[in-house]
């Protein structure tokens, strides 16, 4: 078992290291537009994020960020 | 022996990471947040609730390493909703956020902290949150974990000894991967652990009572003292072959009440010549209700936990909305090296399958169910400077 382990954390970490960038800083323009943002106008994003966790049971995992929910 | 065959992995399992950093690009593609201000006016407004006020957020770097950043949100209420006109009074409150953050960046990675105060007459909340994110693999890949502790006091009107805390803690970690040279996809999970009074002071349960003359009465709404919730997000950006994108996120919720939860949201972005840029979205929600939830208990104290909040009720909702940024082509002043105008709409439609439209005067328990509409506005305008 500690052979089974060493070979997984040694592969693990030798494969991380070895992983070049498959998409090349020049070929990532695309990605750098601005309607690729994953958050274009975070006081927009914030405000609607807050519409919907106020009415609904459901939170987090949507990278929002505390408060009272104005909603008592 | 197991001691030594520890160590000896530890060794080499150091020795290996060191050669791992050592070997990762250094091509510094974290960047600190643009300089950047925005004023938001929003309004809500549906289900008998009225909501509006403004948010400001100005983010400002401070030399090559630091960014700062400070928000102030007003959220002013006027409430008829379905709750308050069957069992209270309409009624009219002010909330004000206030945040402060600072960022800052060292090579491939960026620390934040920020402390968030919100205050409403019957509700006071502090959160203060911090999170680590590093970029590995020639910034293709991007690892935030982030840890968020709030303590909240929740209050009720017209009785200022009414005090009750409520303890919270979020912790959450993402990942953001660089798929192809037009894909980007991001998987986050946060799990968010609530200790204290965790009920709405104002909500009441609802029982059969042949004594009444409705059929029913009320009681007070009695929840557990802990909420623990698990949620974990999968998100995709996809640049098309000409000019414009699309987005797709999908939610999985569950949590120690017995609420399952889930949604799905589709959009598109489309510019149009230099200046305009159209967004539009679908958004649809759907939940189970709580364990302890039930629109009409079959009599009084009929067991632990009592909740008709209709947050807690099994429901769906449907948005749909649109937004319309328009960038001026010159700018106002000198120092001002953008601006743009922003309107966005989203219309919400939530359908209740569980709790019952008590405006109606029907038998106990025969109502109709529960619906409405809201209608989403925001107007913003942005300057980078």
């Amino acid at each position: 078992m500690p052979h089974l382990t060493r070979f997984i954390v040694v592969v693990c970490l030798l494969s991380g290291c070895s992983i070049q960038p498959w998409v090349k800083p020049y070929e990532r323009d695309n990605l750098a537009d601005p309607i690729m943002s994953l958050d274009r106008d975070p006081v927009s994003t914030a405000y609607i994020s807050h519409v919907h966790e106020a009415r609904e049971a459901a939170r987090g995992a949507e990278g929002g960020q505390g408060g009272g929910c104005g909603c008592n | 022996m197991a001691a030594a065959v520890a160590i000896k992995i530890s060794r080499f399992a150091a020795a290996a990471l060191a050669v791992a950093l050592l070997s990762m690009q250094c091509a510094s593609a974290a960047v600190l947040p643009e300089d950047r201000a925005d004023a938001l006016y929003h309004s809500y407004s549906g289900g008998g609730v009225k909501i509006s006020g403004p948010s400001i957020l100005v983010q400002k770097q401070l030399g090559k390493h630091a960014s700062v950043n400070a928000n102030y949100y007003v959220d002013s209420v006027s409430s008829a909703s379905i709750d308050v006109v069957t069992t209270a009074s309409a009624y009219t409150e002010q909330r004000v956020q206030k945040s402060a953050g600072v960022e800052w960046l060292e090579d491939d990675a960026t620390m934040t902290l920020s402390y968030t105060k919100s205050d409403e007459n019957d509700y006071q909340a502090n959160t203060a949150h911090g999170s680590f994110t590093q970029e590995f693999f020639g910034n293709m890949t991007t690892l935030t974990m982030a840890y968020e502790k709030g303590w909240d006091v929740v209050g009720k009107r017209n009785d200022p000894t009414y005090a009750k805390d409520n303890d919270r803690q979020n912790f959450s970690l993402g990942v953001s991967q660089v798929t192809t040279k037009n894909l980007l996809l991001n998987l986050n999970w946060e799990i968010i652990a609530n200790q204290g009074f965790l009920n709405n002071p104002y909500r009441s349960a609802r029982y059969l009572d042949s004594t009444a003359e409705k059929g029913y009465s009320y009681e007070p709404e009695i929840y557990p003292n802990t909420h623990t919730s698990n949620a974990v997000a999968l998100g995709a950006h996809y640049y098309l072959p000409y000019r414009a994108a699309l987005h797709g996120e999908y939610r999985l919720y569950t949590d120690t009440w017995g609420i399952h939860a889930s949604h799905y949201e589709i959009g598109y972005t489309h510019p149009w010549r230099k200046q305009w840029i159209f967004d539009i979205k679908y958004r649809f929600y759907q939940q189970t209700h709580a364990d302890f939830y039930s629109d009409l208990f079959p009599y009084e104290s009929s067991q632990n936990y009592l909740a008709r909040d209709k947050e807690l009720a099994t429901f769906s909702s449907q948005d749909i909305g649109f937004k319309v940024t328009y960038e001026f082509a010159s700018s106002p002043a000198r120092f001002i090296k953008k601006s743009t105008i922003n309107f966005a709409y989203d219309y919400i439609h939530y359908s209740y399958n569980d709790f019952r439209d008590l405006t109606q005067n029907t038998a106990a328990g025969t109502e109709g169910l529960y619906g409405f509409s809201a209608n989403v506005l925001q107007i913003f305008f942005s300057v980078w400077y």
